[in-house]
Formats: structure tokens, sequence, C-alpha cells
């Protein structure tokens, strides 16, 4: 008896000291890491577009844009103390823009600006817990252009599940401050360069817009060829929700400045589910049902197919379908009754559909793109029609370097 | 009326059928997930696609629920 208490107690302290050293083994084997620069991407993208529904002009005149975006960002990875991945992402994006409408915030098309700049820093920070399946992450994004500053802020978590699903939820605020920029005709008569658009910068007043949003997703591995994930934001917004430079044409020929509730709750719902089809084909799906409280409905499904012509060389074909109905303040030029409550010539509120079509090709060799750190290169072109008669073509393209 | 119905109905319909697609999951071990790590099966948008989203949003009347940002930014809207 004495030997078999004394044979359990051994045994016990030898599994004591086999998971001690496991213990010792772990804690002096595992360093922290600093942040390191992990990942480079590069954006770049051009933008050109024509219409005949201008908002400044109440509902007619040229929507020709044309836009030049580029976007750097910055990844910074690295393991604290306590085994936690964190990572740091800057961001810094640079657009320049031109609309020929512009030139109509002058009521005779005198304006002289016809082009702009838009500048946006972003900042986020995550901590991921790989053993306990969590994450944490904050971020703050600011944008600045002649007639419009942002400034938004956001706080999120995800809890990974037994059964490969992950839950997340992610709240964000965005401040942002409209200048009240007024077509000429409305432009206090005393104002220096009234008439030409071209009032001194710092004369111009300026509005408030908040939008606060909650954004809740869960996704799910199905099989092993089929994943998916289940999207839901809740959003409110305050403030001046309109722009005070566009026009709008009542039945009698004169014209005001676009007017629209000072509130306005959106409910988007989105639903993506990839399929893996045999072993070279990628079904990617997208659905979204939206409604807001203005009165608009929208569908908005999607289908892009890549294609891996080669295990690191695949072509995306992709093709998206949008419809939405009007808000109930639209109507187009000359339409609206001065004793309409709110009233809007934008056609971006109207009831249409639109076609978006394309491709993209992507490359991701193992040693890199001509065996260099360019690990990742995407090259994307869409056209996009309205039935607004608007129509557009974007190309894109995205450099990774790891 | 009718059209009132089927817009309230039409987010019920839509749960249902998430609800019956998240349930019909069988278990996955991490060594059967070479497929579903493709980044090609990526859940999110990809880089390459964010000024495709930014103009959509700029040109149509609704946004969000699609993993990216859900207000600031651009005036011309």
């Amino acid at each position: 008896m004495r030997k078999i208490c004394l044979t359990v107690v051994g045994m016990y302290f030898m599994l004591l000291h086999a998971f001690s050293q496991v213990i010792t083994k772990d804690s002096t084997g595992f360093q922290p890491k600093k942040l390191k620069l992990d990942e480079v991407n590069l954006v770049s993208s051009y933008y050109t577009q024509n219409g005949d529904h201008s908002s400044i002009r109440g509902g007619i005149g040229s929507e020709k844009v044309t836009d030049l975006a580029n976007g750097l960002e910055l990844k910074w990875v690295g393991w604290d103390a306590h085994q936690r991945k964190n990572t740091l992402t800057a961001g810094l994006g640079i657009d320049y823009h031109t609309a020929a409408s512009q030139a109509w915030i002058s009521k005779t098309g005198a304006s002289h600006r016809t082009d702009g700049l838009r500048l946006y820093p972003s900042l986020d920070w995550t901590r991921e817990n790989e053993r306990k399946g969590t994450s944490f992450s904050l971020g703050a994004y600011y944008s600045n252009e002649f007639n419009y500053q942002s400034l938004g802020f956001s706080a999120g978590i995800t809890k990974k599940t037994k059964s490969n699903g992950e839950f997340g939820l992610k709240l964000s605020g965005y401040f942002d401050q409209v200048k009240l920029i007024l077509p000429s005709e409305f432009e206090p008569a005393n104002a220096a360069g009234s008439g030409s658009g071209g009032r001194d910068h710092a004369n111009y007043g300026s509005s408030p817009r908040q939008t606060y949003t909650a954004s809740f997703s869960f996704s799910q591995v199905i099989n092993t060829r089929l994943q998916a994930i289940f999207l839901l934001d809740l959003v409110e917004q305050h403030g001046y929700l309109g722009l005070p430079f566009h026009r709008v044409y009542f039945t009698d020929g004169t014209d005001s400045i676009e007017k629209l509730p000072s509130n306005r709750f959106k409910l988007p719902l989105g639903f993506r589910l990839n399929y893996f089809l045999g072993d070279k084909v990628i079904l990617r799906s997208y659905y979204r049902f939206y409604i807001d409280d203005w009165g608009l409905r929208s569908h908005t499904a999607s289908l892009e197919v890549p294609i891996k012509l080669t295990p690191f060389f695949s072509l995306s074909p992709f093709y998206r379908y949008y419809t939405q109905s009007a808000v109930n303040y639209f109507a187009p030029y000359e339409q609206h009754n001065k004793t309409d409550g709110y009233y809007t010539s934008n056609y971006s509120l109207s009831a249409f559909s639109s076609h978006f079509f394309g491709a993209g090709i992507r490359l991701v060799p193992p040693k890199g793109v001509f065996g260099t750190h360019l690990n990742t290169l995407e090259l994307r072109y869409g056209h996009y029609t309205q039935t607004t008669d608007l129509v557009s073509d974007v190309i894109s393209l995205n450099l990774q370097f790891r | 009326m009718k059209n009132q119905s089927s817009a309230g109905t039409g987010p019920l319909r839509f749960a249902a059928f998430v609800a019956l697609t998240l349930t019909a999951c069988s278990p996955v071990k991490e060594y059967q997930k070479s497929r579903i790590n493709d980044s090609e099966m990526s859940l999110s948008n990809r880089k390459v696609e964010k000024n495709e989203l930014n103009f959509q949003s700029y040109r149509e009347g609704s946004s969000g629920a699609n993993g990216g940002k859900t207000g600031g930014g651009c005036g011309c809207n």
C-alpha cells in the first residue's frame, strides 16, 4: 500500500514536473515582438463620369466628373508580453477631382473653382488575443476638402465561437462640418466676389452633421467550401443632411436651395456568401437590402467569379445590380411645388436602377512579383450605367508590399 | 397597400434565409480549411474595390452593410 501511495505521489510529482517544464519552456520561448512594418498597400484609382442631371442646376446640366484617388496604407504588427497580437494601421488618402457642374454655383456658370482636393488620414489599432479568440479595436479618421470636414472615431470587438463562427460589433461616430457655399443668387449682397462663387474662404459659415453607427456582423464557416457573413448597420444621422449649393426649381420657374429633414435613420442588411467550386473557381456573392425613413428602399446583388488560371494568378469578372426607390422629397427640374415641406432634385435620391460590370486580375507569386517585395498586384476595371443616363468608368490598382 | 406589406416582410424573409443558411453548417477542422483560407474567399471587400464603394455611395441613395465606412468623407452627395 505504501509502495502504491509512493508511486502515485511520485507520478504526480513527475506530471507536475513535466507540466512545469512545458510552462517554463513556453514562458521562456515566447519573446514579445515590437511593432514591425509588415505590409504596405498602395491603392490608386481613376474615375470618370458623365450625366445630365446635375444637382447644382436643379436636376439638369452636365455631371461630368473626373477623380484621381491615391491611398497609402502602412501596417505594423507586433506581439506583447501576454502573447496578444497588436496591429497598427496608418493610412493617408489624397483625391483630386474636377466637376463641370461646380462652375454653376454661379448662376451664369462662371464660378472659378471647378476642381478640388481631399485629404483623409486614418489610424486604426487592433489587439487580438488568439487564445481567447477575441479582438478589440480603435480607430480615428479625418477628411478635409474645401467645402467639407469630417472627424470620425470607432471602437469595435470581435469574438470567435467554438464552431468556426465570429461575432463582431463596431460603434462609430462621425462629426462633420458642411461649409455653407450658396448658389450665387442666394449670396449675401455684400459678400466679396458675390456672383462668381469667389467669396473669401473664411467668410463661409458652416453647419454640423453627425452620423452614429452600430455595425453588427456574424460570420460562419458552413463547410469546407462555403462560408458566409451577415452584416447589419443601424445608422442615425442628424444635422444638415443636404448640400447648400444644390438648387431646386419650382413649377413657377423660381429656384431655392434643396431642403431635407435634419434626421435620417438608415437600416442596411447585408449577406455575403462565398463558395469554392472545384479547384479553380470561386463564387463571391453579395446581397443587401436597405431601407430608411426618407422613403428610400433598395436592393443590391452582386456576383464575382475569380478563376484561378494558375495557383498565383486569377481573373475575376464581376457584375452588380442595384435598384432603389426615390425618397419622398425628390422631384425633377421644375416639378416641385413651393408648398412642399422638403424638396430636392438630387438624382442620387431618385428612383433608378444601375448595372456595374467589369473584371480584375490578381497576381500573388510566392516569391513576390519579379522576385521583389511586391507581394500582390491587383488591377480592376468597371463600367457603370444608371437608368438616369449617368455613365461612369473606374480603373483601380492595388500594390501590396510585404 | 400591397407594397407596404411586402416592405414589412422583406427583412423577415431575409433574416429567415440567413438563419437557414447559417444553421446548415457542418464541423470543419483546421486542416480542412485550405479552401476556406484562400485569399479569394475573404468575406471582406478587396482593397482594390475601395474607391468603387466610395463612388457608389455618392451616386446612389443607400450605403452600408458592407464592412466599410458608414459616414464622413466627401461633401459631394
